[in-house]
């Protein structure tokens, strides 16, 4: 069951990324900024916690879940440091996949070449 | 001239609209939803197995990220998940593995441009605004919070 509600979670947070991208002029890169920005807000108003608990890995896979992180991140660092915690929350609670992209992806990098478009 | 210019526009956007082929949107979603969906229940497995050797709930979620952009790098890498993207659309672009690939296909492209302003500055170029505006948002969350929430 968790399973299926991760899938359905996920697919859905697919799905309408893939209508506004092809019924709007968006580009994929806009919609993903919309994505975390919508996550972050979702989360401050407390309102994407519910999708979390309902879809787990299904909320937190997509790129809103990237925003989940920063929200709750700064919230949770707000409660223990203040003031202070809105600047160092959400870079805190983001900075284990930040750092990974960044590793992985120079590794990558310096590892493949570009193949020639076909 | 300009009436007969505009309405040329017109008469091609409407024909951009025509040829434009709109039941494929209803395929789109569906292959958006099952690429993403099946992404998400990997994640879901990765969880499962963290919290099965005694992982907590953040540090296996923060682990399953890790692991998610590591597999969206190598994929990339290995020149896979670009026929994935051209399949699944959203479905890859919006999960976390999609976020690894902006930054790797970036980074491998100007490659070339040498490695400090090719790859470490583009690899940036999508992941970038995601980041800038991610803590921007974040930085206003918080602000909010302290003076209203809690």
């Amino acid at each position: 069951m968790e399973y299926f509600k991760a899938f359905i979670t996920g697919g859905i947070i697919c799905t309408i990324a893939q209508v506004l991208m092809d019924r709007t002029k968006l580009l994929p890169a806009r919609i993903v900024v919309l994505y975390v920005v919508l996550g972050t807000l979702l989360t401050g108003l407390g309102l994407y916690q519910y999708v979390e608990s309902f879809g787990g890995a299904g909320a937190t896979v997509p790129i809103i879940g990237f925003g989940f992180a920063l929200g709750e991140g700064v919230m949770k660092e707000v409660d223990k440091e203040g003031l202070i915690g809105a600047f160092t929350g959400g870079l805190k609670a983001t900075s284990a996949g930040i750092t990974a992209a960044i590793l992985f992806g120079y590794l990558a990098a310096i590892i493949f070449d570009s193949k020639p478009k076909k | 001239m300009k009436s007969s210019g505009s309405e040329k526009k017109k008469e091609y956007d409407k024909m951009v609209q025509n040829t434009s082929p709109k039941p494929k949107l209803l395929i789109n979603c569906v292959k958006a939803f099952v690429v993403g969906g099946a992404i998400c229940v990997l994640g879901q497995i990765i969880i499962n197995v963290l919290k099965y050797w005694d992982f907590n709930k953040d540090d296996a979620a923060m682990i399953t990220s890790m692991f998610l952009i590591f597999l969206g790098s190598l994929f990339t890498g290995l020149d896979l998940y670009d026929s994935l993207g051209e399949f699944a659309g959203a479905g890859s672009i919006i999960p976390i593995t999609g976020f690894a690939n902006s930054i790797v296909a970036s980074a491998i492209e100007f490659k070339k441009e040498g490695y400090v302003l090719g790859v470490g500055a583009k690899m940036f170029t999508i992941a970038g605004p995601v980041i800038v505006y991610g803590t921007i948002s974040s930085v206003v969350v918080g602000i909010i919070y302290f003076f209203f929430g809690g």
